[in-house]
């Protein structure tokens, strides 16, 4: 069995949703990306209470049109793009605590 | 084109303001000869102000958030409100003397994520730094602090402005930054003080000394390709603004009101009377400075620096005409390049009783 995997938004970024896009920096690096709007999704989900494999299904393959498979694979690969980062942090077992998401406007 | 060049391309197009430069206070512990503020409290924003108005910022779409002053720790409340603002999520940048700066308060600047801090240091002597900024022991402690942050992992910058009473220390404040490890800039722009009071700008360095900076391997790189004449201005460089000041970024002061630029004192409202947003959206003086673009200029779209010069619009308003030149940004130009811009040329006309080289406001 493959254990469940839980994601926190790392305290140490700077983030901004600018016209429907997510802006992050790194506080750690300075590396600046932007989320495309599934990465945006799992990022604002990213609380470290829900696992990753329950984002994937409640969020990402409800609300967009995608198969578990393909989610759950492009979510991982996602995840660990952004924790080698200190982006976001990940644990098998639940984070207690996640920086706020920013607002959803403008 | 960069992640964040498109970022900001996206938000010129969107109207959302990505920068925001904040004065916390006018309030300094230092005497800096060359500054433009005065240094009295009149009325400062309280502390549930600003966390109102950041909340504002953050709701409009800032992303990047300087806290600057006066000097930013006078006020007892600075951590309180750099605290909101890393909780907003902001990339915050800090300006300071850093003189009240220690081990606790290097070490909370680091919990709280601050992006960077960039520190003014005037001379690698104690003697020179201390006569700018009139506080015996300032270089010292200014030193330590770079010293506190660098340790605690924070990313600082050493920012020299340069003057004619310490423009022999180059050199030395540029090693004394090696030898702390930061990184470190120049600037040779003295600027009036608020009030009008034009008395500072004979601190400005002669204009053969900006010549000498500009080709300062050390500071500009190459050389050549940094002193070369400009080239063409094209459709593309004629239809473009001058810079992000209105369009992206903008300043706001201690008091609520609401700037293109910290350089730039057109008031364009107050967020006391306000709510941000709207000043931003709806002032008549935003949408003037964002509606002037480099074929609008009155002497410059014409000068062969149109495309290249660091025009800024400013020091031209300060000069009476935001779309007029900035005879500073003329001088660097010229220095430059050896090229006198399209100003200069204007006033060395027989009949004009301007001097050719004219850096004075």
């Amino acid at each position: 069995m493959i254990a469940a995997r839980y994601i926190a938004r790392n305290s140490a970024i700077a983030a901004r949703l600018v016209g429907g896009e997510m802006m992050i920096m790194s506080a750690t690096d300075s590396t600046f990306f932007t989320l495309n709007d599934v990465a945006t999704v799992i990022w604002q989900a990213a609380d470290g209470r829900t696992p990753l494999s329950e984002i994937v299904t409640a969020k990402i393959c409800q609300e967009f049109d995608v198969c578990p498979e393909e989610a759950e694979r492009d979510a991982e690969q996602f995840v660990n793009e952004l924790s080698q980062h200190g982006i976001l942090r990940v644990s098998e077992l639940p984070i207690g605590s996640s920086s706020p998401a920013p607002p959803e406007r403008p | 084109m960069s992640l964040l060049l498109e970022m900001n391309q996206k938000a010129l197009e969107l109207g959302i303001p990505t920068s925001v430069h904040m004065d916390l206070t006018y309030r300094c512990n230092e005497r800096c000869v060359h500054c433009y503020l005065d240094h009295e409290d009149h009325g400062e924003m309280t502390t549930a102000e600003i966390e109102d108005l950041l909340t504002q910022l953050a709701d409009a779409g800032v992303f990047f958030l300087t806290l600057s002053g006066g000097e930013v720790l006078m006020r007892r409340d600075f951590f309180r409100i750099v605290e909101c603002a890393r909780r907003l999520l902001f990339n915050v940048k800090v300006k300071t003397n850093a003189v009240m700066i220690g081990e606790p308060e290097a070490r909370r600047l680091r919990q709280l994520g601050v992006e960077q801090i960039q520190i003014s240091v005037y001379s690698h002597r104690a003697e020179v730094h201390d006569a700018i900024t009139k506080l015996p022991g300032s270089l010292r402690r200014t030193i330590n602090a770079i010293r506190f942050l660098k340790s605690q992992g924070l990313k600082v910058t050493v920012a020299n402005v340069l003057m004619a009473i310490n423009s022999n220390d180059n050199a030395g404040v540029m090693a004394l930054a090696r030898e702390l490890e930061v990184p470190y800039t120049l600037d040779p722009t003295i600027t009036p003080k608020l009030d009008g009071d034009t008395s500072i700008l004979g601190l400005r360095i002669e204009g053969s000394e900006l010549g000498e900076v500009f080709r300062n391997r050390e500071l500009v790189g190459d050389v050549e390709a940094f002193c070369a004449p400009p080239p063409p201005a094209g459709d593309d460089v004629m239809d473009g603004y001058p810079c992000s000041a209105g369009h992206t970024a903008c300043y706001i002061s201690p008091y609520g009101e609401v700037f293109p630029c910290v350089q730039f004192p057109l008031p364009c409202g107050n967020v006391r009377k306000q709510k941000f947003v709207d000043i931003w959206r709806d002032s008549r003086q935003f949408k003037e400075v964002r509606s002037i673009r480099a074929r609008d200029l009155t002497v410059c779209s014409s000068c062969a620096h149109v495309g290249t010069c660091t025009r800024c619009p400013g020091l031209a308003y300060i000069e009476g005409n935001m779309r007029g030149p900035s005879t500073a940004d003329c001088e660097k130009s010229f220095q430059r390049t050896g090229i006198p811009s399209a100003n200069m040329l204007m006033r060395a006309r027989p009949g004009s009783a301007a001097p050719l080289v004219q850096i004075q406001i």
